[in-house]
């Protein structure tokens, strides 16, 4: 008996020897791809599903087709969620310039520059709900240090969250003060790795300012911009956390955008249409994939011409 | 350098740079400071309309007293730490093995894996919410410390197997070879050759992921209800509800919540930094 277990064993071990280059990749991402797939990539095909039933998350799923996409079509605060996205994405792009122009105006190596950095780093550190309770405060029409200010110029109080046509762009400034801290960082870095000998020549021709940065500079920053512009596109998509905080999708549903308008249907008081926010998140997703695609396809060509 | 060292400029730009800097940065981070104001003050400053004065009293430290004996604070702050830090751990093991076989392999399949990862990474909380919730609440963990821990370590798998996985294939490959060429076995490739080598990627993550899930909200909220799971970052509107209008403890309050991270990105500031740029920004 103990002489077949032996030999069973070795042959499985020269078995397990022969195949070892082949299999560990696969032992050792199962646990992580499993993981993934359990809570991140099915969950993604289950929610196209329930987006094709009416449930109230406990009782029976009914079906009904496309009906929630229909009702989608005629709900006015879609719309409104889906502009304000689009005012999102294009707003919050802006802590890209901004970002790299702190990031030139700290570039420099005069004493305590270091400490200067990641102080300005500080407001991406802090949780979104610190940062929405803060701005909340700023713009309050009572007390808010922004209409102390405006009253020195002789300007009126703007009840900044209370009022329609402000709010959204109240609450996307809160959102690009980390975003900006975000971007600096990146270009800080990335401006370490400028090369100096091209600067020097760029100066030698008579490259100056404006010029240098277009034509020697921002080349050599691509990476950092990339990384800058794909961070940015989702923090601007995936904004919840502020609006939730500082107007709650208020006033009247002025500052919703989809991902805060889905919650708000599937599990707030509004009532647990868990199909209908399904609905939301597949088009919200089906925006994201646009901009998903796009980085995978830049991922992918750098990775050939490796 | 980029833009022309302030060394080899005007005096006057020089000198009115110096200056510029410490109003830039007050400028800068005034909402902030406006909130550290507020924390040291007493109640009564704002019912007489004292609010951005300095403080007729300071009143510091029987504020933050109140904040951890008065309310639930101090039970949030612990579920956040219960939280992140299993998260953080979870992560990293399981990232460390995704990055590993990503990195180091040449199959068929690698690329599409590596970007599910990636992809995964990128798609909007929503489109998980409601399956998700479904799940955890299937599985009895609704409202459960374990229950947001499962869903953390999972997603924050992706972003860390973009990260390890770029990181290993930065290693020199001959190491591996060699090794190979000597019989070692694969396990003990990754054990005593290439973790030993992760170290700085492992540094960055894990101060990276410990602020990102410390400062998760809406993960928080949809997965969990009350105050014996849920994090700080939640637990801070219920705070707010409790003390409405007292300005002094809320700000308090945030400053207590928002601490934990700054101090870790103060203590790991290199390893922080290298995380945010993927590594991709050397």
């Amino acid at each position: 008996m103990a002489d077949i277990s032996t030999s069973h064993d070795t042959k499985a071990e020269s078995w397990w020897h022969k195949n070892q280059q082949k299999l560990a990749p696969w032992l050792f991402l199962a646990p992580g791809v499993l993981f993934f797939l359990v809570y991140v990539i099915f969950p993604i095909f289950q929610s196209f599903n329930i987006s094709f039933y009416e449930w109230d998350g406990l009782g029976t799923r009914e079906y009904v087709g496309l009906y929630n996409y229909e009702e989608l079509y005629w709900d006015d605060a879609f719309y409104t969620s889906l502009k304000n996205n689009l005012i999102w994405l294009v707003l919050y792009l802006l802590a890209i310039p901004a970002g790299l122009f702190i990031a030139l105006f700290l570039n420099q190596t005069v004493t305590g520059i270091r400490l200067y950095k990641s102080l300005f780093f500080f407001p991406f550190v802090i949780s979104q709900v610190v940062v929405g309770l803060v701005f909340t405060w700023f713009y309050d029409p009572t007390f808010g240090l922004l209409n102390i200010v405006l009253a020195q110029f002789g300007l009126g109080p703007i009840n900044v969250l209370g009022d329609e046509n402000y709010v959204t762009t109240g609450i996307i400034i809160a959102g690009l003060w980390p975003q900006t801290a975000y971007c600096m960082i990146l270009y800080l870095t990335g401006l370490n790795a400028v090369d100096p000998e091209q600067i020097e020549a760029g100066r030698l021709d008579g490259a100056k300012g404006g010029k240098m940065l277009w034509y020697i500079i921002l080349p050599q920053l691509r990476p950092a911009t990339f990384i800058a512009f794909v961070v940015t596109i989702i923090g601007a998509l995936r904004s919840f956390d502020l609006i939730s905080i500082m107007t709650n999708g208020g006033p009247f549903g002025a500052s919703r955008v989809l991902s805060f308008y889905m919650f708000e249907v599937a599990l707030s008081e509004y009532g647990f249409r868990m199909g209908y926010g399904a609905a939301i998140a597949v088009v919200l997703f089906l925006i994201m994939l646009m901009f998903i695609a796009y980085f995978l396809w830049s991922m992918y060509r750098e990775e050939k011409a490796r | 350098m980029f833009p022309t060292p302030i060394e080899r400029t005007s005096r006057t730009w020089q000198i009115s740079y110096q200056a510029l800097l410490p109003f830039a940065l007050i400028l800068w981070l005034l909402p902030l400071i406006g909130v550290a104001v507020f924390s040291v003050k007493p109640a009564a400053d704002f019912t007489n309309a004292n609010y951005w004065g300095l403080p007729s009293s300071f009143e510091g430290f029987t504020n933050y007293a109140l904040v951890f004996t008065a309310s639930d604070m101090p039970r949030y702050l612990l579920n956040s730490v219960f939280i992140t830090v299993p998260t953080v751990l979870g992560a990293v093991a399981l990232s460390t093995m995704t990055g590993f076989a990503l990195g180091i392999y040449k199959f068929r399949s690698n690329i599409w894996i590596f970007f599910m990862f990636v992809a995964g990474n990128f798609v909007p909380f929503q489109i998980l919410m409601v399956p998700v919730r479904e799940l955890t609440l299937n599985m009895g963990l609704y409202n459960t410390i374990p229950g947001l821990v499962l869903f953390h370590i999972a997603f924050q798998t992706g972003f860390c197997t973009l990260f390890m996985r770029n990181f290993i294939r930065a290693l020199p490959f001959e190491l591996i070879e060699a090794a190979r060429v000597e019989g070692v076995s694969e396990w003990r490739i990754f054990w005593y050759i290439v973790l030993p080598l992760m170290k700085p990627a492992i540094a960055a993550l894990s101060v990276l992921i410990f602020t990102f899930i410390w400062n998760d909200y809406f993960w928080a909220v949809v997965l969990t209800q009350g105050v014996e799971s849920q994090p700080v970052t939640a637990g801070i509107t219920s705070f707010n509800a409790q003390y409405r209008a007292a300005y002094h403890l809320m700000s308090a309050g945030s400053i207590v919540a928002a601490l934990p991270p700054v101090a870790m990105f103060f203590l790991m500031q290199k390893h922080f930094i290298a995380g945010l740029t993927l590594g991709a920004v050397k």
